[in-house]
């Protein structure tokens, strides 16, 4: 949706530290990619909270929207086998 | 000529153009194009105050006067300013603005690129620190500069016109005198005349991606590093000194 008054949106990822996964952080306008990485470290990496900065098209995430919800999450209320702590460690196993 | 004078005049003048173009920036605060570009300006225009206070807390320390960093940048008048002229040039508009911090910038970057082996370890740690700084607004200007020049009709006209009004203040860029050659004898200060191929490099790179073309000659404005400025700079000092001459006690 690039036009002349209305730079796209960017979708900003900001890693604290090495290893660590990114998070994000927010976004930001700008012409195009380079702009937008400059952009997010103006905005979002201006205080040293990263260690590394993505950026994603807004328009390049697909997300779900609310109606998705029930189908979505909703089905997994029921379902407690789902999650680990569901199952009773076996005495004397110190790890699974 | 004695290095500690001559370091004191080589200090004030590293930080009269940093402090001075900060205030520049700074003016765009709150007028920026987009938010983001705005906070960008702002950053820049703090981190060239931070070098600015490091150079003048080391002149005042050099001078032993009792003077402090703020009694320097603060309660001195025009003539005895010492930053390049071209930084006290109006922000006029964002092309110029970029111009200006792209022409400098590439100065100030080799400039602290080459002090941090000053012999001066205080000079040397204050150049590590301003060399981070100025390789971003260099990234940043360039990338603005390109865009621009190869943007559409009026971004293209406006940023060559920018260039064309700043060129004339470049040469003053790379003006030298008896201080530099003192401190450069002692291994202390830069000689900046050897960083001219390097610049001309630099800005030719950036200026041919931008489809601008290299202003030829022309008349060239010098003489701000000792004290004859452009009509600006009066103005730029009754806003930025108000302050603390109106309310010489006032703490914050």
């Amino acid at each position: 949706m690039s036009t002349k008054d209305n730079w796209p949106t960017w979708e900003v990822f900001t890693q604290q530290k090495n290893g660590a996964a990114h998070e994000h952080a927010g976004n930001v306008h700008a012409p195009d990619a380079e702009m937008a990485l400059l952009n997010a470290r103006d905005v979002y990496g201006r205080r040293q909270e990263a260690v590394n900065i993505w950026v994603v098209p807004s328009v390049a995430i697909t997300a779900s929207t609310p109606e998705d919800m029930g189908p979505f999450f909703e089905p997994g209320n029921d379902k407690m086998y789902r999650w680990p702590n569901y199952y009773k460690t076996p005495e004397g196993i110190k790890q699974i | 000529m004695e290095t500690n004078i001559a370091l004191y005049k080589y200090c004030v003048r590293i930080a009269d153009t940093s402090l001075i173009l900060a205030q520049r920036m700074c003016e765009w605060c709150g007028h920026g194009p987009i938010l983001e570009e705005d906070i960008a300006m702002s950053n820049m225009g703090l981190d060239l105050i931070g070098q600015s206070r490091g150079f003048y807390s080391y002149a005042a320390k050099l001078e032993s006067k009792g003077r402090t960093e703020d009694d320097i940048a603060y309660f001195r008048n025009e003539r005895e300013f010492l930053n390049r002229c071209i930084v006290e040039q109006p922000n006029t508009n964002f092309a110029f603005t970029m111009m200006r911090s792209f022409l400098h910038g590439c100065l100030a970057y080799l400039q602290f690129r080459t002090l941090v082996k000053s012999k001066d370890d205080t000079i040397a740690g204050l150049s590590e620190k301003a060399l981070k700084e100025m390789t971003y607004h260099v990234r940043h200007a360039s990338e603005w500069i390109i865009r621009l020049g190869d943007g559409t009709d009026v971004s293209h006209e406006k940023v060559k016109e920018a260039l064309e009004n700043l060129w004339q203040f470049t040469d003053e860029l790379f003006e030298m005198d008896e201080v530099d050659q003192a401190l450069i004898k002692s291994g202390i200060a830069c000689d900046i005349s050897m960083l001219r191929a390097e610049w001309d490099q630099m800005v030719n790179e950036v200026l041919a991606k931008a489809k601008l073309e290299r202003p030829l000659g022309g008349y060239q404005s010098k003489g701000g590093f000792n004290g004859a400025h452009t009509e600006h700079l009066g103005h730029l000092l009754s806003e930025m000194q108000y302050l603390p001459r109106a309310y010489p006690d006032a703490i914050w």
